[in-house]
């Protein structure tokens, strides 16, 4: 937490501003019961009521003066830690787009967003609460004690000895309630898991007929939580009464001790008084500070989930100026892969081994395997989502890590597995590549990605709402919509990783022969698992295992590449035997 | 005697772990109930059942209220013997102070503390036992519920609002039984009571008391109000940027591989500052409520302090009066704030009962027959008799649709888009009923056979597996209740998956993750059809489709079907034209609709939607040629 600490920097001065200010507010508060004793030592028992409006006023003036420190310290405070959680956000944000596919695998989509919102908040909630009650509380609580000194020091022994006692019994409450809230938060999740599971299962369920079995698991997950929850309940609900009864019986203490210090003229009434009350602000600063005990974990945790995303630096960088091959006029799309070995962390074997081929602009490359041969992870590394473990890959003979990233992926056309568009319109998520590009240009490439008819159709053309996902779309628009976004880059390498899998067999054809009229000098791979979509290319890469198994056109493979005809039989079964 | 707390949550409530729920102010206006009358009830009769436990814990909670109500004044006799006696040594007077009598005041108050605490434990405790089997069991009837609700209620409600009604509004519910019951409850009698101390203290301090009130009443308002706006448009500025963040993070491939991350960081940095600017004054809003009623306390708390000095001066009331009031005036503010906050809590849980009730009277699925067929073991003849179906009264499906297959025939089920299959598992297993017309398995109508033995009868294989979280040894087992280890094995190595399970670190012990991200698409599929080999169903289901599965599994998976459907009926959602061609029926069907059926022959004569989608198939290998 300690070093999430440091983006609190810029309000040094808001920080330093509030923390005098809540100081003020404390001494204020600290100040109305002296005040009041004062009122009752000289005011009341002189029976002088000019004296007692004085004060009044006095106590008036303090309490003004301290609510103004406190709405100013809030107001700092606000912003310090609205500033900081921005800052983090923007941070944390950032850093996460610097991330390459392998750190971004690691976390996962869901924990990412997490701890960008969530864990932020948290922390915010955290400052917010430090500024206001964590100063608050101590400075009351020692204030509270040394004006009690100064009134009796006697009686003050009974507040210094009753403090320890306090404490312990918070902590001893706590110390039992912390552990079971963790057991408890995790019996919730298990709750939630069973509910969702039997939502999106609901079809099976009923087929299989186990709708018994299904309640009986939730029941049981239920009654986990249910009686831990009670546990919770009971023992942290014993935590005010326990506190309540240690303060009133300090008060009682404190007049009888009181009574006979002040039968022996030791000590005024007044003064007794005043620290009774001075006694209650040591309780409420002490139920103030038990909170610290429950939010301190939650905050520890959020930060220390913050830091591991600061402290995963991306594999994946720009070359380092001086490194940098010089600046590229136009790269043409000779792409060769010498020797490419890669490994996914932790896995035992690569998931491509040895792979070497070459393909220039203007000619097809297509890529066939089965699903864990490597196919997409080929494309990723020619993205340098990844990359290589081992060899090298090169456009126009420069190899891709001394191109700035940019650079390398402003060449390439990517149309991904699984499509993804953004909120936004149409022409949003067209355009989506290339920012400037014309209506002409646009409706083009709607048009060979044959979406344009569809978009004509919609309500507002190309300024139609696109919902988050994609989820107005179908399947099939989606990937037409991606392949438009692809197009419309005009780059000189094209990728289409099974980018055709949701198009029925008429359009697949359409678009197919007019991306190829349309591309004619760009190089293009296609991936795909149908020996249909790749039979046609100038070269086939047959992948297996991670290893080329073949390489050629179809003709060749078909003669000498049983993996090929493999494949192509398989799939013949339904084809062209039919 | 000055009790704050700044951050707006009650000491009982923070304590009580929930942090954050009980705010004083809410921060979002509160949801209300459409018929709090008919909830109210509702609730009641959840209650009813516990009255005896809550009506002791009403009786303690008044009772420790009352004790706590009667403690300053206590207290504050003892400090009147004191200051008497000191007044009256002042006053030259050889007074000795009755320490008897002040030892017999305090002993009492040590007794009415130590009762009125335990009264306030044994309350929360008896609360906390009853609440956690009510909430239980609500949580238990709507759960079960949702095994009697037809699917139409499931393709009708996205899984999230579902979610939240069986996790969220419950824990509301029960945090306010908990709380805010005993709380109002409490809040009620120290008002009253309080109210009576004060006026038989001094009539004329207690209307100084109240005079701040209205003030009060109105910060809380005017302030709660404007920080609720802020907090909602906050609220509306975070879900802007979290649809950004999920956005970007979700496409991270797609803002990558275009080179688009600054254009994102630029995005979100608008979103963000406009967040930060929302989200400072908020806080910094709903900060200051409780400080401001502080300070009005503190002037009222200022005059009482004059006015009962000067009070004391003239001997108008003794100075252990004075003390007790003071205590009082802030016993009585504290319940009259909370109780527009208790009132907001208390509106949003009949919200959130409401919206479980809702749920709760939600149709069930309607009830088998008596007479219902309870054993049947049908030799798979299955007929579509002049069945009409739509999902709405606008939209038909299908109009009396005739389809006569024997026990044993293939069925292909062949369109565009495959949205043909939900319909038929919904049909043929009566997840929705038909609009007319029957639908027979050996001639019986599925309406005259119990539910559970219909569904038993049928295996689904289809692309959107669906495994739960557990070893892959209970998701094959899911099939057949009881199976034993050879039978799973047996019905892994019928559908090939006993390769593949045997690589995996944990073998049939190996869990399977929440999304199931730990094995393949294919894998999955395997264990689907391990699942139905197992459950040796009579009808079948299957997809053939297999695009994210390579090649080889493929293979697996073909092999494995065509073992599983040898002897049985079985409706196949087809993507080889082997698999069409050989199909003794074959259903055309588009967004949900059967459009034609026949044989092959019979609907490449007929020239329609299926020559149309047969020639294309054909063609688009052909097409590919000359471009390529």
């Amino acid at each position: 937490m300690i070093k999430l600490l440091r983006f609190l920097k810029p309000f040094k001065i808001h920080l330093a501003a509030s923390f005098i200010l809540v100081v003020i507010r404390a001494l204020a508060e600290l100040y109305l019961p002296s005040l009041s004793a004062d009122m009752v030592n000289i005011g009341i028992i002189n029976g002088d009521i000019g004296y007692i409006k004085l004060i009044g006023l006095r106590m008036l003036l303090i309490t003004a003066t301290g609510i103004c420190a406190f709405i100013l310290a809030g107001y700092l405070s606000s912003r310090a830690a609205a500033g900081l959680a921005r800052h983090l956000r923007q941070e944390v944000f950032a850093h996460v787009e610097s991330f390459s596919l392998r750190e971004f695998d690691r976390f996962g989509t869901a924990s990412l967003v997490n701890r960008t919102t969530n864990d932020i908040t948290h922390l915010q909630n955290f400052v917010i609460f430090a500024l206001r009650m964590m100063v608050m509380a101590p400075i009351l609580t020692v204030g509270c004690l040394i004006l009690a000194y100064v009134r009796d020091a006697m009686l003050t022994l009974i507040l210094v000895a009753v403090t320890p006692i306090l404490f312990a019994a918070i902590k001893l409450i706590i110390g039992k309630g912390l552990p079971l809230f963790r057991t408890l938060q995790s019996r919730l999740d298990r709750l939630n898991l069973i509910v969702r599971e039997g939502l999106m299962g609901v079809r099976v369920i009923r087929a299989f007929n186990r709708d018994a079995y299904e309640n009986k698991r939730f029941k049981e997950a239920n009654f986990e939580y249910a009686s831990l929850g009670l546990r919770v309940n009971r023992i942290m609900g014993a935590m005010t009464p326990l506190i309540t009864l240690i303060m009133n019986l300090t008060i009682i203490a404190i007049v009888w001790f009181g009574g006979i210090r002040i039968d022996n003229g030791l000590v005024n009434v007044g003064d007794l008084l005043a620290l009774i009350q001075y006694a209650m602000q040591v309780m409420f600063s002490f139920i103030a500070i038990s909170r610290i005990f429950l939010i301190i974990p939650r905050a520890t945790a959020s930060a220390w989930r913050i830091n591991e995303i600061f402290d995963t630096i991306p594999e994946i960088k720009d070359p380092p100026q001086q490194g940098r091959e010089q600046p590229i006029g136009n790269l043409e799309g000779y792409i060769e892969f010498r020797n490419v070995t890669f490994s996914y962390p932790e896995a035992e074997n690569p998931v491509l081994r040895n792979i070497s081929f070459r393909a220039v602009p203007g000619e097809t490359t297509a890529i066939i395997g089965s699903t864990g041969s490597g196919k997409s992870t080929l494309v990723h590394l020619m993205l340098r989502l990844y990359d290589v473990s081992s060899g090298s890959i090169t456009v126009d003979g420069v190899d891709i890590r001394q191109l700035p990233l940019q650079t390398l992926r402003r060449i390439i056309g990517f149309v991904p597995q699984r499509t993804l568009l953004f909120s936004g319109t149409v022409r949003d998520n067209i355009c989506y590549g290339r920012e400037d590009a014309s209506e002409k240009d646009i409706v083009r490439a709607a048009r060979v990605a044959q979406i344009a008819g569809f978009v004509a159709e919609m309500d507002n053309g190309y300024d139609s709402a696109i919902a988050q996902e994609g989820k107005n779309v179908s399947g099939g628009q989606k990937q037409r919509l991606a392949i438009a976004r692809a197009l419309l880059k005009k780059v000189p390498i094209y990728i289409f990783d099974d980018s055709f899998s949701a198009l029925d067999y008429a359009t697949e054809a359409r678009l197919r022969t007019a991306l190829l009229r349309e591309m004619a000098d760009s190089a293009i791979f296609i991936i795909s698992q149908r020996a249909s979509t790749v039979r046609n290319a100038d070269r086939i890469i047959v992948l297996d295992e991670g290893r080329i198994a073949g390489m050629g056109n179809h003709a060749e493979l078909m003669s000498a590449c049983h993996v090929y005809r493999e494949i192509v039989a398989s799939q013949q079964a339904g084809g062209e035997t039919a | 005697m000055n009790k704050k707390y700044d951050q707006g949550d009650s000491p009982r409530q923070a304590m009580h772990g929930r942090v954050g729920r009980g705010r004083m102010f809410m921060a979002t206006p509160p949801q209300k109930a459409k018929n709090i009358k008919k909830t109210f009830l509702h609730l009641l009769h959840y209650l009813g059942p516990h009255s005896f436990p809550l009506l002791i814990v009403f009786a303690i909670s008044i009772c420790g209220t009352i004790f706590n109500i009667l403690a300053p004044k206590i207290l504050g006799s003892a400090t009147t013997i004191l200051f008497e006696g000191v007044m009256k040594r002042l006053g030259g007077l050889p007074a000795v102070i009755d320490f008897n009598r002040i030892g017999q005041i305090l002993l009492l108050l040590v007794f009415i503390y130590l009762f009125s605490e335990a009264f306030s434990y044994l309350g929360q405790f008896i609360m906390a036992g009853v609440v956690q089997k009510i909430v239980f069991r609500m949580r238990e009837e709507t759960y079960a519920k949702l095994s009697h609700l037809p699917l139409k209620f499931f393709d009708g409600h996205t899984h999230g609002e579902i979610l939240s009604r069986v996790i969220n509004d419950m824990d509301l519910i029960g945090s306010t039984l908990d709380q805010s019951l005993t709380h109002l409850i409490s809040a009620i009698v120290t008002v009253s009571g309080v109210l009576v101390m004060m006026l038989l203290i001094s009539p004329i301090m207690t209307l100084v008391a109240l005079v701040t009130l209205p003030l009060s009443y109105l910060v809380t308002a005017k302030i709660a109000g404007y920080s609720q706006k802020r907090f909602a448009e906050q609220q509306r500025v975070l879900g802007r940027l979290n649809g950004h963040i999920e956005e970007t993070y979700g496409g991270h491939i797609i803002v990558k591989s275009f080179g688009n991350e600054d254009k994102a960081i630029r995005h979100f940095k608008k979103i963000n500052d406009k967040l930060y600017d929302t989200n400072w004054r908020a806080q910094f809003v709903s900060g200051i409520i409780m400080p401001l009623l502080g300070f009005i306390n503190n002037i009222s708390y200022v005059l009482i302090c004059i006015i009962g000095a000067v009070f004391v001066v003239q001997g108008k009331i003794v100075i252990g009066d004075l003390q007790a009031f003071i205590q009082y005036s802030k016993n009585f503010r504290e319940p009259i704030v909370q109780f527009a906050n208790i009132a907001n809590i208390i509106q949003s849980t009949l919200a959130a009962a409401e919206r479980v009730f809702e749920l709760l009277d939600e149709e069930e699925e309607r009830t088998d027959d008596e007479q219902s067929l309870v054993e049947f073991a049908p030799r798979g003849d299955i007929s579509f008799q002049k069945v009409t179906f739509g999902y709405s009264a606008e939209t038909t499906l299908m109009k009396d649709l005739d389809i006569c297959i024997e026990a044993g025939q293939t069925v292909a089920v062949v369109g565009p888009t495959g949205a043909g299959k939900t319909t038929l598992v919904n049909l043929l297993m009566r997840f929705y009923e038909i609009d007319g017309g029957k639908i027979t398995i050996d001639g019986v109508d599925i309406r005259h056979i119990e539910r559970g033995t219909l569904r038993s009868l049928f295996g689904m294989v289809l692309q959107d597996t669906w495994l739960f979280q557990g070893t892959i040894r209970d998701n094959i087992a899911y099939g057949k209740e009881g199976a034993t280890d050879e039978e799973i094995k047996r019905a892994a190595g019928a559908a090939h998956a006993d390769h593949f399970i045997g690589t995996l670190p944990g073998g049939y012990n190996t869990i399977l993750n929440e999304e199931a991200s730990n094995i393949s698409q294919g894998q999955k599929q395997l264990i689907t059809i391990a699942r139905a080999i197992l459950a040796d169903p009579a009808i079948l289901i299957l997809d053939e489709a297999t695009s994210s599965v390579d090649t080889r599994t493929e293979l697996l998976i073909q092999k494995a079907m065509a073992r599983l459907m040898k002897g049985r009926t079985s409706f196949v959602i087809a993507h080889r034209l082997s698999t069409i061609r050989d199909a003794d029926i074959i259903l055309v069907m588009d967004e949900g609709a059967v459009v034609e059926k026949g044989t092959n022959s019979e609907l490449l004569s007929l020239d329609g939607f299926y020559a149309a989608l047969y020639q294309s198939r054909f063609d688009a290998g052909g097409s590919y040629h000359e471009a390529g």
